[in-house]
Formats: structure tokens, sequence, C-alpha cells
């Protein structure tokens, strides 16, 4: 499998990261080269193997419902690149 | 003896024995830094003052008598790890204005513990990296020196290479690091340190900007097995905020040390043979296997066949999590904001410009690998042959208590080497990250100096939740390496 | 009769599923410890996790376990003992992390069955196809600034329990129904409290129409909808918009749309359509939720009696007709009023004054079952006055009437206004007596065969003793006097 422009185009867009077209051909190349390192896993047979996603190895643990966080609307928004009031602000979405 | 060749322990002693003061010791420190961080760039962000403050604490706490080993040792903090107020990057543009109003678990038990913070130690970007190199800071200078090229810069490894630099040119006693793929030990087998990373779970992740999150562990990095044993008591524990964080007792790792390895049965697996490894790291690897030898260990030939398969896998598990941890850096609610038309070109502008270029790459293939149409033949694939890598290890770990192997295929490049693409980057790896994308703790120890006069590692590799066999193999190695090497560019 | 819409090229019959968003129940949210509660000042309920701060982990809020597993089995399905989440990534302003967690591959619950009523009666089961829990979204308000758009992230992270039904639903009222259905379920399960207009409950409505006896067609998904009748009338709408594309040859597009209800129309939603590639994996912060059946089981064991098995339970504990007992269940708080009143009394009587007098006064004084017209302990004793003849049925209307107004006990009432049915033989006799003797051209005609009249009669008796008579004792007296 290898990526086209057009392919390297969707994922800048989904990912949300604006390319140029000089990056597309960059990016295009390199890409490829991670992925061509990659294709040596189709040689691994797994018929039967359960994929493992996490890290550990236990049941999840749950807590108890009671409320011990939140009233910091201050702080939530102390980093805000731009606020209004106690409301994060961000271009105008037109639904 | 300077006051920079103490070893925490030393130290630590010193302090409790009042032969030197907390403020002494950060002092020194302090001017340390100033004078050597413009060249090595070890730190993002120096916090001298703070240190001091710090310090005084420490030594009200010393004098109280309700010190611990680590009350007064001035520490660097890799600046992956959120800091209460005190700016932190992830070495990422991204982040620049961003200080967290809240402290990561680990360097938060550092600083109950009475740790002294000298700063925020440069890394890879987003811990991205194995050389320091992709830094939205600049990269990081390796204190050693080739000894016929005094003047060539190499790198100090990765991510966690300001921290490593730090430690190993004196400007900080210990360092905390984290570790995905191998970036606690390479750096460290880079630049002449002990560094563990430690069971997956075993240390907290809350707080610490995420790269990886079903890789990413915290680890110390220091001067030696002990002030590597002493740091992991204070960072180890159970976290209610981590899900993944294990509910088990921590041991006092610095009883381990002194264990001995006789009786003990070391694996050599005969995968890490890979054709065209330089013939210094498998000499050194040889090294290390006769010193276990020599003190009681048995020695068993081992198979982890799917090892070779570890950096496949792990290029496409990290980049994976990392394209979907690293969606939050949108410039909404912090970090750095670039105007846009809209919505979507405000995210698309922040994000071009906020990201270095690996991070980019790698958010880009994880995003792709995740895709729709993709997922099964890349990420389902990785999965599965990560669970016949974990399998490797339980099997070898039936007849073997740990797992000797060097750390990394090469010494410390110099700056500018292995650009050509990605993947011969992403080499570097290739001993570290079986552990890694296996949970299980390994710990990178110098053994030696190659024929250019750089330091080089061993890893040993134990079983989940076993640093303490992890500890006692590595100190062993540590005895008999007899490493005392010192780099050219240090605090004297 | 099936639903069918008619089309210019003959019939078409409607297929819809539900995506039903219940919020949960609970004090604090999904993954984090900041209050679920809604409302509050704008980011005030919202945690550096529900922020989507760096290094924040979100940790799973048992009781949030224990509500979804409730509306599973409230919803006779399968518990899935292993359950996992996952991320669903997408970008979007009000979505801090820049992913939702949800459950994709492995959700909490499998597959049910809930039984809805038509306005005819028919019942017809829908199945329900999976629930899993997710984090809700935070709020983008688009009208409070000129040029920007404004977040509120107090939403975000709270607990929903997704509840997607098999595309079994083939008309609008059936939609309206099932809906209704679900909504009765978690309230009486105490899960969700259904409220629509909050948002705590909203709908997500596919539709596809084809011609009888096809296979399924292509299907819209109207994103949204948050009332019942919004739902009723969006499936039809689009349902029509579907079948106009069709007749006039053209082709529906997989797609998602917004109702309209101030136009009654569906429309598509363009700005959402590049997003749809969600790249799910498996959640790397949290690891696999497993149940114990033994937790299941204590779940099970104390949940309340779902309105269903109330319902049979109301026809045969109190032999009133089933579709009673549907109007009694309609919501908990009915049903234990009705309850609370008949047990021990005539169920039946029971019913027929709490659909009749008492639901009329409650609508006509806006009041609530919760805040009742007459309270449970004087509408019974009430019925007992009737029971134990104290007083008559046309007395007992009167008697309620006052307790509305005034509050008072009904055998006060009855005291005080000397309301007592009369069972005197004797006055009744006499009564009957002088009503014969004062209308002798109608005794005639009666005996000449006009039967009728036998009701005119016993009326003007009652009439004569301010309705006090006992009805079966006058009854018996001018059938007796008239021979």
């Amino acid at each position: 499998m290898s990526l086209d422009a057009a392919t390297v185009r969707r994922i800048a867009r989904l990912a949300r990261i604006r390319v140029d077209d000089t990056e597309v051909e960059t990016l295009k190349s390199e890409l490829n080269a991670i992925l061509g390192y990659v294709e040596q896993l189709g040689e691994v047979n797994v018929d039967g193997i359960e994929p493992l996603s996490g890290g550990a190895q236990m049941a999840l643990r749950q807590r108890e419902d009671y409320v011990t966080d939140g009233e910091i609307a201050e702080k939530v928004l102390a980093n805000a690149p731009d606020r209004e009031q106690n409301f994060f602000a961000v271009p105008k979405v037109v639904e | 003896m300077s006051i920079f060749d103490l070893t925490i322990a030393q130290a630590s002693a010193k302090l409790a024995a009042k032969e030197i003061s907390a403020v002494e010791l950060t002092t020194a420190y302090n001017d340390a830094v100033a004078a050597l961080n413009p060249r090595l760039n070890a730190y993002i962000t120096t916090t001298p003052e703070l240190a001091l403050e710090q310090a005084q604490a420490a030594d009200a706490r010393i004098a109280a008598g309700d010190a611990t080993a680590l009350t007064g040792i001035p520490i660097a903090v890799k600046d992956l790890f959120c800091t209460e107020g005190v700016r932190t990057t992830a070495a990422s543009k991204i982040l620049e204005p961003f200080i967290p109003p809240y402290e990561s678990t680990v360097s938060a038990k550092l600083k109950a513990a009475g740790a002294v913070t000298l700063g925020k130690a440069n890394l890879d970007e987003f811990a991205m990296g194995s050389s320091n190199i992709t830094s939205g800071y600049g990269p990081v200078e390796n204190p050693w020196k080739r000894a016929a090229d005094q003047d060539a810069k190499l790198v100090p490894g990765g991510s966690s290479g300001g921290s490593a630099a730090a430690v190993a040119a004196r400007i900080a006693l210990a360092a905390t690091g984290t570790d995905t793929g191998g970036s606690i030990r390479q750096p460290a087998a880079f630049t002449g340190l002990a560094g563990i990373k430690p069971t997956y779970g075993r240390c907290s992740r809350f707080g610490i900007v995420a790269f990886a999150s079903s890789l990413d562990q915290a680890g110390p990095m220091a001067r030696n097995t002990e002030d590597c044993a002493l740091l992991l008591n204070a960072m180890a524990g159970f976290d209610e905020k981590d899900s993944t964080s294990a509910q088990r007792e921590v041991p006092d790792f610095t009883k381990a040390l002194n264990r001995g390895v006789k009786g003990l049965r070391i694996g050599i697996p005969a995968e890490y043979r890979l054709e065209g490894t330089n013939p210094e790291i498998l000499a050194l690897w040889d090294k290390g296997i006769e010193w276990l030898k020599t003190q009681g260990a048995e020695i068993v030939e081992i198979s982890l066949p799917h090892t070779k398969y570890g950096l496949a896998v792990y290029y496409i598990v990290a980049p994976a999590e990392a394209s979907s941890n690293l969606a939050r850096y949108d410039g909404v609610r912090f970090g750095k904001r670039v105007d846009g038309v809209d919505l979507i070109d405000m995210y698309e502008r922040t994000r071009a410009a906020g990201f270095g270029p690996e991070v980019k790459r790698r958010i880009m293939i994880g995003t792709y690998v995740l895709s729709h149409g993709y997922y099964d033949a890349y990420y389902l694939k990785a999965q599965k042959v990560r669970n016949l890598i974990l399998r490797d290890f339980t099997t070898a770990f039936e007849t073997v208590d740990a797992i000797l192997t060097p750390t990394a295929p090469s010494a410390a490049f110099g700056l500018g080497e292995k650009m050509d693409d990605p993947v011969t980057m992403y080499l570097n790896d290739v001993f570290t990250v079986p552990a890694s994308l296996a949970g299980v703790p390994a710990m990178s120890v110098p053994a030696g100096l190659n024929a250019e006069g750089l330091p080089l590692g061993l890893q040993v590799i134990g079983k989940h939740f076993d640093e303490e066999t992890v500890f006692a193999v590595s100190a062993a190695i540590e005895n008999a390496a007899g490493f005392s090497a010192l780099p050219e560019l240090r605090a004297k | 009769m099936a639903y069918m819409l008619e089309g210019r090229t003959g019939a078409w019959e409607v297929v819809v599923g539900l995506e039903i968003h219940a919020q949960v129940i609970s004090e604090s949210k999904l993954f984090s410890g900041a209050s679920a509660t809604y409302g509050g000042a704008p980011n005030a309920h919202v945690s550096f996790v529900d922020a989507g701060f760096p290094g924040m982990l979100p940790v799973i809020n048992k009781e949030c376990v224990a509500q979804a597993v409730r509306t599973g089995l409230g919803l006779k399905a399968k518990i899935n003992l292993f359950s996992r989440f996952d991320r669903k990534n997408y970008f979007y302003a009000d979505l801090p992390n820049g992913y939702q967690i949800s459950q994709f591959e492995h959700p909490i619950v499998g597959t049910g069955i809930v039984e809805i009523e038509l306005q005819d009666g028919t019942l017809k089961q829908i199945g329900i196809t999976r629930l899993h829990l997710e984090q809700d979204a935070g709020k983008s308000m688009h009208d409070q600034h000129a040029s920007k758009s404004v977040i509120d992230l107090n939403r975000a992270g709270v607990a929903l329990m997704e509840i997607v039904s098999e595309p079994d639903i083939r008309s609008p009222e059936e939609a309206g129904a099932y809906l209704r259905k679900i909504r009765q379920i978690v309230r009486y399960l105490g899960t969700c409290d259904g409220n629509m207009e909050e948002g705590s409950m909203r709908a997500d409505v596919n539709v596809s129409v084809r011609k009888p006896g096809e296979e399924f067609r292509t299907r819209c998904e109207i994103k949204n909808v948050n009332s019942v009748r919004f739902v009723m009338h969006a499936v039809e709408a689009e349902a029509m918009r579907q079948i106009e594309v069709w007749e006039s040859g053209g082709e529906v597009v997989q797609e998602t749309r917004l109702y309209d209800p101030s136009k009654g129309e569906t429309r598509s939603m363009r700005s959402k359509e590049d997003a749809h590639d969600y790249r799910y994996f498996p959640e790397p912060d949290l690891l696999p939720l497993v149940l114990e059946q033994s937790f299941v089981d204590d779940l099970a064991a104390k949940l309340p009696e779902l309105p269903d098995e109330k319902r049979r339970r109301f026809c045969d504990d109190y032999g009133i007709p089933f579709y009673d007992a549907g109007v009694l269940v309609a919501d908990q708080a009915t049903a234990d009023f009705y309850e609370s009143v008949a047990k021990g009394r005539d169920g039946k009587l029971t019913a027929n004054w709490m659909s009749g007098d008492f639901f009329a006064a409650m609508n006509r004084t806006g009041k609530s079952i919760e805040n009742p017209p007459v309270s449970a302990a004087d509408f019974g004793a009430l019925l007992d006055l009737i029971t134990d003849k104290t007083i008559n049925g046309r007395i007992a209307k009167d008697v309620f009437e006052e307790m509305v107004e005034t509050g008072k006990a009904p055998g006060a009432i009855v005291e005080e206004k000397g309301l007592r049915q009369v069972t005197d033989t004797g006055a009744i006799d006499a009564a009957v007596t002088k009503v014969l003797a004062d209308n002798q051209d109608k005794v005639a005609e009666y005996k000449s065969g006009k039967d009728k009249l036998f009701g005119f009669f016993v009326g003007q008796v009652m009439k004569a003793m301010q309705g006090k008579g006992n009805p079966a004792l006058v009854n018996e007296a001018v059938k007796k006097q008239l021979g």
C-alpha cells in the first residue's frame, strides 16, 4: 500500500494540519518509507491471536460517584488563547 | 572530591550530617546550570529561585529531622511532566505559553520527598525522537565527545535527552525521564548513566503529557543504579487518578541492589544478535554475559522470535495513540493559537505552526493507520503481533529471571547523522521497544566505552513488577564494569 | 392496518430506527469528579480532565456503570460482562480531547426487546440492538457574540447511554410510542430523567422508505431531535422527502440531516460530512470493563417493577381492564398513587375514579400526581364512604369537588352538609308515594307499556330526596309501588 498525494492531503485534513504542496511531496515519501518498513508485519501469522491494546493486564478499577472536582472555572480558563467572560471563544461556527 | 561528583546517596549522607546544606548544594547546581546550559541546552526552562526556595525548605526539614533520601537533592524534571505554576512545553511550540494549574503525580511525589527542582529538561518534541533533535527549543548537546574529535557535537539520545545531558554534565544530580520505546534507556546509554523504565503501571501517568498512553512510563535517570533505586522508591506507587496504575506495594528497591545474581537464570535472546550490529556492541554484550556468569548466574539461550517485529509494531501503535492524544492541541483551551478565517482553518493553522515535522509525521501515520479501510491491515495487525511479543516474554520468563541485551545498536551519533529518512532514526529503538510493548521493566546500565571513548550501555529486562531483579542484575553489571569515565563537558 | 405513504408510484413503507441518547442520572461525570448537575455558571462543572488538559486521565464512575446495567436489565437485554471503551476521533470546538470516549466494538449492553402499544391497542415488539456508555460533549453557542462562538464545557464528560433500536419501527406513531416507552422505562429505573427540553434525552432518527416487500433502501440520519412530537414529524417529513426523491428518478444519498421544526422539514448538514472517518480504537487510558455476574444479579434483584409488569399485575390484582392499567402505570408516581389508594379497596372503583374525576380535577387545577388535588388518604376515605353506602355515587362527586376546593376530609364534608345516604325504607316509600301521586298521567302511560318512564320516576324520587336516597332501595320501592 502506497500513499498518493491526494491521500496525504485527506489524512492531513482529518488530522487538521495545514500542509502546502511541497510539504505534501515530502510527507508522501517519508510516510511511504515508514509504511514500507512496517509492511514486514504482513509475514507474521496472527491466526487466532487476540489483539493486545493496553499496557496493563488487569480489570478496570471504578471510582465512587462523588463530586470531587470542578468549580475551578478561572483555572480552567486561565490558559485560554481567547475567552469571553467565562466561556472559551473560537471563530464563529455557522451551522 | 567536587560537590558535583556526589551521588544522591552520598549527598544525602552529607546533608544529614550537616557537612553541606541543601542551599549550598542547590546554589552550586544553579550556578553550574547557568554556566553550562547555554551551551548544552539541556533545560528548556530553569527555575533557580524556585530551586533555592525548595532548598531552604529542605534545610528546614533536615533540621527538623524529617528528611527523606531525596530531601535537598537537586534534580531536573523532564519537560513532559506538568508542573504547577511552571511552564510545561513538551518541547513543542504549541505549548509555549502553557502554565499548568496542576502538578503531575510523579513530580508531586518527588517534591513531597523534598527534592529540589532546577528546571524543566529538554526532550524530543512530545517525546517523539531518539536524538533530541526534534525539540522545538533546539537540540541538546551530548556532554560526551569522541576522543578523536572534540568539536563534533553528538546527540544525547532521546527523547529524554535533556535529562540525560543534564545529569551527565553534572548540571543536575539526577532527573526524571519518560520512556515510551526507549526514551530513558537509550539516552542513558548515550550519556553513561543508569536509567530504568519501570513496569507499565508502576508510576502514575497522571499529569505527564501523553505521547502513547499504552506505552508511556516515567522513570529515573541517574549516575548509578543506587540513585535510580532511591528515586524510583519515591516516584512509584498506586495513583487513583490513573486507571492503568497498579494497586501494588512498592518495595524498597535499594534493598535489591546487593542481592547478587548467584543462582539467577539470565536469558540471552538469540534474535538480538541482529545482522549488522556494531561488533563493539556485541563484544560488550559478551562481556556482560561473562560478568554475570562469573558472579554465579546461569546463562540461558532464549528465543524471542517476534522481537524483530517490535519496531514495526511500535511505529504503528505509538503514532496511532499519539494522533489521538495530540488532537487536544487545537488552540482552544490552552497553548498557542494561530487565527484562521473559521474554526477549521484556525485548527489547521494552529497545528501546522505549533507542531514540528517529526510530530506531524507521526500524527499523519497514526491517523492513516486508524483510518477507515486501513485499521485492520495496520493497527489491528500490530496489536496482534504486540500480543505475540508479550507472549515471547511470558514464555521466556517461565525459564529465566531476567534478560540481558544491549541497550542501543550504536553509541551516541553526531548531530545531523541518521537524518536520511525517518526509519534510519527509528532503528535506534530496536533493542528497547520490545520491553515497552510488553510492558515489562528494563534498565540500561553503563558498561564500557567504545573505541572512540563514548559510553555504551547494557539492558536488563525483567518480569512484570519485578524491578528488584532488574536492579540486582544491573547492580552486578555496574560493579563488574566499574564504569568511572566522565564526559569532557561537565561541572567541576 | 400498516402505515403506508401514498406516492405517485404507489404505496411506500417507512423504515425507522432510533438512537436515543439518554443522560445518566449520577452525581459526577462519567470519567471525572466534576458535578453532572444540569446548569451551573459557565465552565463551573468542569475539571481539567473534562477540559482535555495535557496529562489528564479518565477514571470511570461506578454508578454510571450500574445505571447502564440497570437500563439494560430494564430493556430485557443481554448484559455484557466484558465491555470496552474506544475513542471516537473528530475535531469540534466543544469536544475538548478531540475524541469522545465511547463504546464501539464491545458495548456494555447487547440485544433486548421493548414492547410498545399503539393507539388502537396493538402491541408491537421493537428490538434493541445495543446500549453503550459514552461522554457527552460541551455546548457551543453561536448567538452570544457577533464574531465568535463561545463554549461551555459543563456538559462535557457527563455520562450518556446511547440506546440503539433495530430498524423495526414502521410509522411516525410507532416512533413516538417507542421513544415514550424508553422514556417511561428509564424514568421508572431512575437512570435518566427523560427531560427532553433540557436535552437529557434526545434522538437520532434513521429513516428510509421502500416499496412493500423490498430490501431496505438508503437511509438518512436526522440528528438531535428533542421531542416526541418532533420525532414523529421528522419521520414523516423525511419519508415524504425521500419518496419525492425516488419518484422523481433521483437517488437518496446517505447523509446526516437536521430537522427544522419551524419549517417542518429536514435539511442536509453538509458541515459534518467530511468528518466521518472517526478512527475508532481502544481507549488506551482505560482497561476493559469487566463485571461480575453477582454484581449484575444484585442490580437485577433490586430493580423496581417495570411498567409492563406492573400493568399486568394491576390487571390481575385489581381486576381492571388492560387499557385502564396502561393509563395508571404511565409513570411511577401515578402507579404508586393508584396502588396506595386501591390497596384493600375496590380496584375497579378506584381506577374509574382516578381516570375520571381525579385526573379531570388534576388537569383543571394544574396540579400533579406529586402534588395531587386530594391526598391519597382522603381519596381512599371517599371511596370507603361509597363502598359502605354512607353516600351514593352521585353525592360522592359533589363531595369530591368540595374536597378539591377546600381540602377538607370527605367524612367531615358529609357530616357538615348532611349528605349521608337515606336507607330508611319508610322515608323512601313516602317519597315514592308522593312522586307517583303527583304524576298520575305518567303512571298511566307507564302502565300502558311505556317502560322507559321507570327511570323518570326514580329520578324524581332522588330529586325529592336531594340526591341522598340509596339508589338500589329507591329502585326497589318504585318498582314495588308501580306494581
